[in-house]
């Protein structure tokens, strides 16, 4: 077990270093970071002068290695636009990013795994065509039109919840099933094919035959061994939600990450842009990997391998 | 009778296919005593593994069954509802498989899922399922038992993996133990071990037992008594020495043509074989089932139900028209 677990780190470790390299290579995709900080009327002169300021005049390894040094301790440079420390700007966002994706993977899957067992107990069933039907509209629905639908039935013609802002939890409500709604065809099937597969398996038979009790049978034998592709999966969406919330949390003007990325993707601030990606690809790293230490916690034959 | 652990009578079971209704088991009686094997002997698709299915009221999904008589240890399986049987399942009557290599949870420990079979049915503490479980691990012949509880399926052997299935079947002291042919996925060498283990334990225990299987090498070893089926149907049953001494039913007589003997059967002689194909069990099959492959067939054969016939002895059964006498004599010719 220890050995895998060291073995999963070290993967991890050498993604957030490949990912660091891109990421800070991100400053020279568009050609000489000093001169578009310039501006297109800046002399030479003037360009030198803010190529020298920022240092970008060193070679690039020494720029590296430099950025790196200073993201590891938490300062991730200042914003070129809002004139504002980068990680202060990016703290203050990222709560509304983590609570938002967090209660839209929580819904997405309270609602589809007890509906994909559901479905796979009694395939055909109307449980299970209920179940398909939600997947397939799931999947065709674009989250945002599904997100204004709501605003304008909950919000404007009931008014049982507010259409945008976070200020009180009701406020994470609509954002939350917007941003899950679209995740849970993918999970529900995974989960319905999985414990349909399971449900056939030869140890499900043994269970049934020392008599234990059906819930038993399906809880403790089936799900456990049924769920291990899903946690794979929910854990890729969950890194998708943190990065992928930009639709939502610009129709619901929530001040999280994603409106902040799209914001500065519009201001062209590349350091601020730099670091979104950064932290993002960091969360997507961890999630990843406490995923893969649930599965080995969930099945045993992962820890040797 | 306080003997009698099982009685079946007219067993049947359907499957409504495609094409129509297949009657994989049909009409099938068979009693299990105290400390008796039962071996039912039959190729792959007789029914053999759907009878013991259907014993533990584990058939798949669409398959029916009924009985005019069905009970464990007096009581009416037919009558009992889901909720009884679970309590009778691993407790009263327990099961093992074909598959060791599959039939155990990848998930838990072998501990946890012997102790679970315990607790499930006995009001036991956590430590005393534990001894159970150890206990019964060395009496498989598992080395080291207290250190297997903690291991995974995944890492023992096949033939391991049956002895804990063999185990857990005896947690809760069973009356009855069905084995569906339960050394067919190992290797030779380790069939014989668990065949002898499974036949001391039974003894030791004094429990009844099912064993279903092909080989009837297998069955020469362990049986009491023997059930040949074919297609369905029982068509030959009696103790272990009737049936293997005056085989009466042509297939029985085919089937122990086809095994050789060390000593009578000459090196690069042909063994023997069955002719022809199972028949199709989907509608109604007039007649003797084993008609077209049989060497005998007449045209009585063909037509109406041939019932089961006494033999020489008591107790020894056969399904066809021939006369015990009829049957010993083509016997002589076939060996001769």
């Amino acid at each position: 077990m220890l050995k895998y677990i060291l073995k999963r780190l070290g993967v991890a470790f050498m993604v957030a270093l490949t990912v660091s390299v891109i990421t800070f290579s991100l400053i020279y995709v568009s050609g000489d970071p000093a001169v578009a900080l310039a501006g297109e009327a800046a002399s030479n002169d003037e360009i030198e002068h803010i190529r020298k300021s920022y240092g970008y005049d060193r070679p690039i390894p020494v720029q590296y290695m430099d950025w790196l040094g200073r993201a590891l301790q938490g300062d991730l440079g200042r914003s070129h636009y809002l004139k504002e420390d980068i990680s202060d700007v990016i703290l203050t966002r990222l709560p509304n990013t983590l609570i938002l994706a967090g209660c839209a993977i929580a819904f997405a899957l309270i609602l589809s795994i007890p509906l994909g067992v559901a479905a796979a107990i009694r395939p055909n069933s109307l449980i299970d065509r209920f179940a398909l039907t939600l997947a397939v509209v799931g999947q065709a629905l674009p989250s945002f039109w599904f997100a204004l639908i709501m605003m304008f039935f909950l919000g404007i013609q009931m008014r049982w919840l507010p259409i945008s802002r976070v200020e009180t939890w009701q406020g994470f409500i609509m954002p939350s099933i917007a941003l899950g709604y679209y995740v849970t065809p993918g999970v529900m099937r995974l989960t319905r094919a999985g414990m349909l597969e399971v449900l056939q398996s030869d140890y499900i038979r043994t269970a049934k035959a020392k008599g234990l009790r059906p819930m038993v049978v399906l809880f403790k034998h089936a799900l456990r061994n049924a769920i291990i592709p899903v946690v794979s999966l929910a854990a890729v969406q969950f890194g998708f939600m943190l990065g992928g919330s930009i639709v939502i949390e610009s129709i619901f003007a929530i001040n999280g990450l994603g409106f902040l990325a799209w914001e500065t993707i519009q201001r062209g601030d590349l350091p601020m842009m730099q670091a979104i990606v950064l932290v993002l690809s960091l969360f997507y790293i961890v999630i990843t990997f406490l995923a893969d230490m649930l599965n080995a916690f969930l099945d045993p034959r992962i820890r040797v391998t | 009778m306080s003997d009698l652990i099982l009685e079946v009578r007219d067993l049947v079971v359907d499957i409504p296919v495609a094409t129509g209704m297949l009657h994989p088991v049909q009409s099938i009686s068979f009693d299990v005593t105290r400390g008796e094997t039962l071996c039912i002997v039959g190729e792959s698709g007789c029914g053999k593994s759907l009878t013991s299915l259907a014993v533990m009221d584990l058939l798949p999904g669409t398959a029916r069954r009924t009985a005019s008589v069905l009970k464990l240890d007096d009581e009416d399986l037919q009558s009992a509802g889901e909720r009884r049987m679970t309590d009778i399942r691993g407790n009263k009557m327990a099961m093992i498989f074909q598959e060791p290599m599959t039939s155990l949870n990848p998930a838990y420990t072998i501990g946890n899922q012997l102790e679970e079979a315990l607790k499930r049915h006995k009001q036991v503490s956590g430590a005393e399922a534990r001894e159970r479980a150890i206990y019964l691990l060395e009496k498989v012949g598992i080395t080291a038992a207290a250190s297997r509880l903690t291991q995974y399926p995944h890492q023992l052997s096949g033939g391991l993996r049956q002895r804990v299935m063999i185990a857990m079947a005896l947690m809760c002291g069973p009356d009855l133990i069905i084995a569906d042919e339960p050394t067919t996925a190992l290797d030779v060498t380790i069939q014989a071990q668990i065949l002898h283990l499974l036949a001391d334990l039974q003894k030791e225990f004094n429990m009844g037992m099912i064993l279903i299987t092909h080989d009837l090498g297998v069955v020469a070893r362990v049986a009491d008594r023997v059930a040949v089926m074919y297609a369905g149907q029982i068509v030959e049953t009696g103790t272990a020495k009737q049936v293997f001494e005056n085989p009466t039913h042509p297939y029985t007589q085919g089937l122990l043509e086809c095994i050789p003997i060390p000593g009578k059967t000459e090196r690069g002689a042909p063994l023997g074989s069955i002719p022809g194909i199972v028949p199709s069990l989907v509608g109604d099959l007039p007649g003797c089932h084993f008609a077209d492959r049989c060497p005998h067939v007449m045209e009585a054969c063909r037509s109406g139900q041939i019932d089961l016939h006494p033999s020489f002895e008591d107790g020894h059964i056969f399904r066809c028209l021939l006369t015990p006498d009829q049957s010993a004599a083509n016997l002589k010719k076939g060996a001769a």
